[in-house]
């Protein structure tokens, strides 16, 4: 008896979660299709799910227009570089905050979120002043620098929580063994911290992957990531939705694929101290 | 000297000077179809220029001009040619931004351009910019739908009869809408088609003092004819329609007029990509009889920031991309269809690209009604057909556009919208401090 | 227990992150803070003049203040309610045992990694347009009108739009938050008789409770500045009835490149966004605690 009452609420819960996935994706799914109908298939009033002629040639435009690989190397470089760079900076700092608390802790953690509320439009030319002066416009480093700034607090964040979980008395442990603090850094901490460190890394790849306002502004042709690629796909003078599609797709597919890969990862590292 | 030294004396020279003349420039362009092709065939200005090498940036219109804008108010340098409209080359031209355009070459004939375009990009008659493509606005229309109501489009139709014929023409069960026309906010997108409207109807944006005009009467007529021809026969959703969500409705049939740019003329004739190619006929943007009609003037064109320090090579680019060698090359890989339209005279007296073109005629014909140093029926202290030349416009115009698409939802009525957009507009004058 | 020794080196650790992060604050802020006060303008150069208030003054008193501050506020909750109670749902039924979890759950998390514009572009013209749209062809094949959704309820389709965006953000952190509850807690509720309601409430939901705080505080950091989907879909429209602070201070400042103007509103949104955050903490900042 207890056997089939499971199976049967697992059927049902099976059968809603793909039902509220599906809902969920479907937009993306979408997009996926219109990447290989025509243009005008694309735009036509009764639009179908599969009865078209499938065709490759929005592919073929939008690699043969763009220097796609150019802006998906930049896009890696931005991304990987700043959240590495980042999480060089964060986990000293976490970790500080983490075990070594004073009364000023909280502080500290809400002045540094509240960085990010400075409206990217109202600094706009005064940032751009700076990098001009500082003959960082349309490099790829100074795009890490500034994706490194602005999610530095929500790795500090993350990791701060993550940290305070782990149980002073491993650390003391350590300490008391006679290790210094490089090395309880790096052979206590860090490989029990690992889970919260990969998707502190991980979610801060993808926000840099998808930031679309100062990878757009601060470039131009050398250091354009992904996101200035999709961007000459949007709305020109003409049809584009099924060239856009297509445009989004081969930015999309990568960031899926390592989301897919690393998704127990994400799951298990998000836990914002709730972990036992 | 031996034969082998001066040979690799020679050769060394050579590579020499090569690479002395080898440069880098950097291009920012729109992502219209023209660009897309011009940026394809670019091989051939490479070609015939060995030591200059192009870089691209091709970006969405409003991002383009945010980015090349900022760039040239900063000197940030990053760019050697720009391409910028017909509105930023007055206020950036008497600023001192651009580069004087004085060597195009021999054979570039800059008197073949076309005067309306031509005297946009002039600033005390020196030439800045050079246009890449031109366009205006007209009327396409459905000549079965026309047929099907029993009337006949005139070739300079008026803008009551555009209302009775999209009335005729509409059928809203049946999904077809008498007339699309843009709905969506925006300096450059319902600003520009109503504020050439409004030029038909006798208004004008602000009078020779500047004082901001929209409590007349003829904005009034205006705006409220706006709101119900498209009220009677426009389509659900057009207060978010632009360019390209009206020409999809066209090509996919449900539109019965539409009245935008003439590069349209392209797009909805294209069998490829509309369902309608050969039933679509063409006519002047309509009038009231007051002496100017509903159209506007716009020109893509190109130019150099004068903090480039490559201007002799940026030069030589735009020269190539604007001259009559590169009609000719579009037409060779294109067809005919294809090639850039309005900006030379030579290529309307080209009977290949008139038959090839059937929108040529209406296109020229658009064009060389519109005069943007005289827009308005009365005098106004401004250039523009479309747009009002000076810095604050992009904001005005959008803030406006805004209270007119609120009239176009319903959510205001026309005496409300205008009432806000003047406040607004008197507003942002006495900011800027205006008359200046 | 913290020695002196390794007082001093948390606070050296501490040093470059504090640093670069006052460095990153202060000096746009500052600059920021001066330009305000500037009729400054890019297009006209060389004429700037200090004017004092008079940017703020024409920022605050703009017709369209109020409202936007009210879409503001709006936008940030209209998403935070509706992600935070589909993030729950979604996390309860993604913590059941299902076939295939690994491919449902990438398929709830795949619009996180979709860049904003291509979203709104995706839903105002693949899905939301009611003549071409999905939604309105479906609306026709049950025989009702389809929705205009851009024009008569602009400010609600765009907090649809953002709250798919960031539905698999709260999932994720949601369902993590749910795997990590003692199970012996709910067998030992099922045993006193509870049913799965009062075991909903009166455990697993305050224990989500620190969860719940990251996901609020993180997505109104993020929200406050939603600008890329309003510009892509309403600009803002009809009239100001989807325009936020943001957008404000783009079409007011940024579109005519008035820095003294933008300036100013930045400033403003600034001390609105902390507000915003003094207000929240006083709210939950004890669920961060313990």
């Amino acid at each position: 008896m207890a056997i089939n009452n499971s199976n049967k609420s697992k059927l049902i819960y099976t059968f809603l979660a793909w039902t509220i996935g599906g809902l969920i994706f479907f937009p993306i799914l979408w997009t996926l299709i219109t990447s290989f109908k025509t243009e005008a298939e694309a735009i036509s009033s009764s639009p179908s799910l599969f009865m078209f002629d499938w065709t490759l040639e929005n592919y073929a435009d939008v690699l043969s227009r763009s220097p796609y690989f150019t802006h998906f190397w930049n896009s890696i470089v931005i991304s990987l570089g700043s959240s590495i760079l980042g999480l060089l900076i964060a986990i000293p700092a976490a970790w500080s905050m983490a075990f070594v608390q004073t009364k000023r802790t909280k502080n500290l953690l809400m002045w540094m979120l509240s960085t990010k509320m400075l409206p990217p439009v109202g600094v706009l030319i005064p940032i751009y002043l700076v990098f001009r002066d500082f003959g960082l416009l349309d490099t790829k480093l100074g795009l890490v620098i500034v994706m490194t700034l602005i999610n530095l607090p929500i790795m500090v964040w993350m990791l701060y929580t993550y940290f305070r979980e782990i149980p002073n008395e491993i650390l003391e442990a350590s300490r008391m063994d006679g290790a210094t603090i490089g090395e309880e850094i790096f052979h206590v901490l860090l490989p029990i911290a690992l889970p919260g460190i990969a998707s502190t890394l991980l979610l801060n790849v993808i926000l840099a992957w998808n930031e679309a306002f100062w990878t757009l502004i601060l470039t131009a042709a050398n250091a354009a990531p992904l996101t200035a690629f999709i961007a000459s796909y949007s709305s020109p003078e003409g049809l584009f939705y099924a060239k856009l599609s297509a445009a989004s797709a081969m930015a999309i597919v990568p960031i899926l694929i390592l989301g897919w890969f690393s998704q127990k990862q994400l799951v298990r590292g998000l836990s914002f101290g709730a972990v036992k | 000297m031996s034969i082998k030294l001066s040979f690799i004396t020679g050769c060394a020279l050579a590579a020499l000077s090569t690479s002395v003349l080898a440069e880098t420039i950097t291009i920012a362009t729109v992502n219209n179809g023209d660009m897309i092709t011009m940026k394809e065939l670019s091989s051939d200005f490479t070609a015939k220029n060995p030591g200059i090498e192009l870089k691209w940036v091709t970006l969405e219109e409003n991002i383009l001009r945010q980015r090349v804008t900022t760039d040239v108010a900063t000197s940030g340098g990053q760019y050697d040619v720009m391409t910028i409209g017909t509105y930023e080359v007055p206020i950036w031209g008497k600023q001192g931004w651009l580069t004087e355009l004085d060597n195009l070459g021999a054979t570039y004939d800059v008197d073949d351009l076309l005067p309306a375009i031509k005297s946009g990009l002039t600033v005390n008659d020196k030439l800045y910019a050079a246009p890449f493509y031109g366009e205006s606005s007209m009327v396409m229309y459905r000549t079965d739908l026309m047929k099907k109501a029993g009337l006949e489009m005139p070739k300079k139709p008026s803008w009551t009869f555009i209302r009775k014929a999209a009335k005729a023409m509409t059928d809203k069960e049946a999904g077809t809408y008498g007339i699309c026309l843009r709905g969506k906010a925006g300096w450059g997108e319902n600003i520009a088609l109503i504020t050439s409207m409004s030029n038909s109807f006798g208004a004008r944006w602000y009078d020779e003092n500047w004082k901001p005009q929209f409590d007349s009467k003829e904005w009034h007529d205006t705006l409220q004819y706006y709101v119900d021809v498209m009220e009677e026969s426009g389509p659900p959703g057009s207060s978010a329609n632009g360019f390209n969500e009206n020409l999809a409705l066209f090509q996919t049939g449900k539109c019965g007029i539409w009245i935008d740019a003439t590069v349209a003329g392209a797009f909805v004739t294209n069998e490829k990509d509309s369902e309608v190619a050969d039933k679509v006929g063409f006519a002047l943007a309509p009038d009231n009889g007051l002496g100017k009609r509903g159209n506007w003037l716009w020109a893509w064109t190109l130019a150099v920031p004068s903090s480039s320090k490559k201007s002799d090579a940026a030069m030589k680019f735009i020269s190539w991309a604007t001259s009559k060698e590169y009609s000719t090359l579009v037409a060779d890989k294109k067809g005919w269809a294809k090639v850039p339209p309005g900006t030379r005279a030579s290529l309307y007296n080209n009977p290949e690209y008139m038959n090839a073109a059937p929108f040529a005629q209406i296109t020229l014909d658009s064009i060389q009604t519109a005069d943007p140093k005289n827009p308005t029926v009365k005098p106004v202290p401004y250039v523009g057909v479309q747009f009002v030349a000076i810095p604050e416009f992009q904001g005005i115009g959008t803030a406006v556009g805004q209270q007119f698409s609120a009239a176009l939802t319903g959510k205001m009525t026309v005496k409300q919208a205008l009432h806000s957009s003047q406040r607004l507009v008197e507003r942002a004058m006495r900011k800027a401090r205006y008359p200046k | 227990m913290a020695t002196t020794n390794s007082r001093s080196l948390a606070r050296l650790m501490l040093l470059p992150s504090v640093a670069l992060l006052l460095v990153w604050m202060i000096v746009p802020l500052c600059m920021t803070l001066y330009f305000s006060f500037l009729d400054y303008n890019l297009l006209s150069p060389g004429n700037e003049e200090f004017i004092g208030f008079l940017n703020y003054e024409f920022f605050l008193t703009d017709p369209a203040f109020f409202e936007s501050f009210f879409n503001t506020l709006l936008l940030v909750g209209g998403v935070l309610v509706i992600t935070l109670g589909g993030g729950i749902g979604l996390a309860v039924l993604l913590d059941q045992a299902i076939w295939g979890r690994n491919y449902v759950r990438i398929m709830v998390l795949a619009p996180f990694f979709v860049m904003p514009t291509v979203s709104a572009l995706v839903w105002k013209n693949m899905l939301m347009n009611p003549v071409n749209g999905l939604f309105a062809h479906f609306a026709n094949w049950i025989g009702v009108t389809p929705v205009d959704f851009f024009a008569q309820i602009p400010l609600l389709s765009i907090i649809i739009i953002v709250s798919w965006q960031w539905l698999p953000f709260a999932a994720l952190i949601l369902l993590t938050a749910i795997q990590s509850l003692d199970r012996e807690q709910l067998e030992a509720a099922d045993l006193d008789g509870a049913g799965p309601f009062s075991k909903f409430f009166y455990i697993v939901l305050p224990h989500l409770s620190r969860a719940v705080t990251a996901v609020i505080l993180i997505e109104t950091i993020f929200l406050l500045s939603i600008f890329a989907e309003i510009l892509v879909t309403t600009s803002g429209g009809p009239g100001y009835e989807s325009t936020n602070i943001t957008y404000l201070i783009y079409t007011q400042s940024l579109l005519q490149f008035d820095v003294g103007g933008g300036s100013a509103g930045g400033i403003v949104a600034v001390i609105i966004a902390n507000i915003v955050a003094i207000f929240l903490m006083r709210l939950i900042g004890k669920n961060l605690e313990g």
